[in-house]
């Protein structure tokens, strides 16, 4: 299990789709950065995810990490957000055979995984069909 | 910078090595390209290695290495690149014996994997991705490359046949490798009929968990042609980073890392990439060999899946890949593989590589590469 301010840090990102926007060329870092990888800036402002997207990839994962063999198999994407930030994520409340790309998105806040009987339970957010 | 010559090489049986310790594993190599180099002194090691700590809970190989191999207290350095810590430690190897600051360097890659269950070995190797926003959500190696496959299928109609071929030629090629994991032939059926992995991908697709190490000795040339040794060098070398995550990149049907090293190292030889004879390159999974020739220039963007059902990748083909069955049937121990990539091109221009010798070979090229293209390391090697 790892160290709880290893989860806690990552909150704002993963609960509240928390980005830093580049106040000189308008980038959208998520997660945040120090230096605009764009123009080099190191100021950011804060925003919000966009909550929908375009998938651009996605795979079926049937050979899973142990904390989630209880899930396999499921789907994950890469989705283009409406803002033009790509994201990783699981898409879920679908069948596989509907998964393709240019399939519109949109963000869920849902369980990712637990651990053990009394472990963490661990949150963030997953793709559903928009 | 002085021009540099590789004069020892070494390499044992890979595969999965249950008897035999990663330090076991090491010497055993390194004393072979020792043994092979001729020489009883080394300046300086460098070793390539991914990850021993969660591999078999050892770090400290400096001192680990140096120790068994009774050369303390030698210099020693590891470095890490994910499955191009080889490939990296070539370069600083290379590096150091071009600047003047040491004449002899043994240059090492090792990795022991099989000490671990399969689900921890699949952990161990995540942590080349993003663990916070890739890994934190499910994704493993296998789905990070059936995502990119995905989307090079998608733009350019890279078939699910062209796939599987990249591991029938491997294969094909490791057949001939005694010293490979699994030097039998496989078809394209079997590969099409094996367990799902990530879709597309299935199990012959990906390469597989092994024990190794590879092991090669540098020196400046002019010290090489005095030994009256069969002299190849390194001519070029070029490395090249990009973004952690699969997410970040621009086209995710593109290894921009490799495509900047490649031109880097053949720019430092004065060669073309159609000069070169052979290549030996990073198949970690069938899709990456397609994206590494085309990002390599061998074929045009889009066409690597073209390229290796037409042949040309093939062993008798204008441009082999992989002649010593590549990562799929040699094996894949990650931090030797981009050491043992440059041994397979010195046996290849010394003509000392038997059944799988392409014939006349002057000019070799190895590409090695961690995470999905976040590093690359590419190098050229010719035949004096
Ligand atoms: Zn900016």
């Amino acid at each position: 299990m790892p160290n709880p301010s290893k989860y806690w840090r990552e909150i704002p990102q993963r609960y509240r789709l928390e980005a830093g926007k580049c106040t000189k060329c308008g980038f959208i870092a998520f997660p945040p950065r120090l230096v605009c990888p764009q123009c080099g800036n190191r100021k950011f402002e804060k925003t919000k995810l966009a909550d929908s997207g375009t998938i651009l990839t996605f795979t079926i994962i049937r050979v899973p990490p142990h904390q989630f063999e209880d899930q396999a198999p499921y789907a994950v994407g890469i989705a283009e957000l409406d803002d033009g930030v790509r994201l990783t994520a699981q898409i879920v409340d679908c069948d596989s055979g509907v998964l393709k790309i240019g399939m519109r998105v949109r963000i869920e806040f849902r369980k990712i995984y637990e651990e053990g009987a009394a472990g963490v339970i661990y949150y963030g957010y997953k793709f559903v069909p928009a | 910078m002085r021009d540099v010559a590789v004069i020892g090489i070494g390499m044992t049986k890979w595969g999965e090595l249950w008897e035999k310790s990663l330090r076991t594993i090491f010497v055993e190599t390194a004393l072979l390209a020792i043994d092979d180099a001729g020489v009883d002194r080394l300046d300086s090691m460098v070793v390539g290695c991914m990850s021993s700590g969660l591999f078999i809970g050892q770090e400290h190989l400096t001192s680990l290495l140096s120790d068994y191999l009774g050369k303390n207290p030698v210099p020693a350095a590891r470095v890490e690149s994910a499955c191009s810590s080889g490939g990296l430690a070539l370069r600083q190897g290379f590096i150091e014996v071009a600047s003047g600051m040491s004449d002899i360097v043994l240059v090492g890659g090792v990795e022991k994997m099989t000490d671990v269950t399969g689900c921890e070995a699949t952990y161990a190797l995540g942590t080349a991705a993003d663990q916070e926003y890739e890994g934190y959500h499910g994704l493993t190696f296998p789905a990070l490359y059936a995502m990119m496959a995905v989307a090079h299928m998608h733009k350019y109609g890279t078939t699910r046949e062209q796939l599987a071929m990249v591991a029938v030629k491997n294969h094909e090629n490791g057949s001939k490798n005694p010293l490979a994991q699994f030097p039998f032939k496989i078809s394209v059926e079997a590969v099409l009929q094996s367990v799902l992995v990530a879709d597309p991908l299935h199990i012959l697709d990906c390469s597989p968990i092994t024990d190794g190490a590879a092991a090669v000795i540098l020196c400046p040339a002019d010290m090489a042609k005095k030994m009256k040794k069969p002299v190849v060098r390194i001519t070029g070398s070029g490395h090249a980073t990009d973004t952690i995550a699969l997410s970040s990149r621009k086209d995710m049907a593109w290894l921009e890392s490799t495509h900047l090293a490649g031109q880097k190292a053949l720019a430092m030889a004065g060669q073309k990439i159609g000069d070169i004879d052979l290549f030996e390159v990073h198949d970690c999974f069938t899709i990456a060999e397609i994206m590494i020739t085309e990002a390599l220039g061998l074929v045009e963007q889009g066409r690597g899946g073209k390229a290796v059902e037409e042949g040309l990748t093939a062993l008798k083909g204008k441009f082999p890949v992989n002649p010593s069955g590549g990562l799929k049937a040699k094996g894949h121990p990650v931090g030797a593989t981009g050491v043992a990539q440059a041994v397979e091109v010195i046996k290849q221009l010394r003509g000392e590589a038997g059944e799988r010798q392409v014939k006349g070979a002057k000019r070799g090229l190895t590409q090695n590469m961690g995470g999905t293209g976040g590093s690359s390391l590419v190098h050229v090697f010719e035949a004096d």
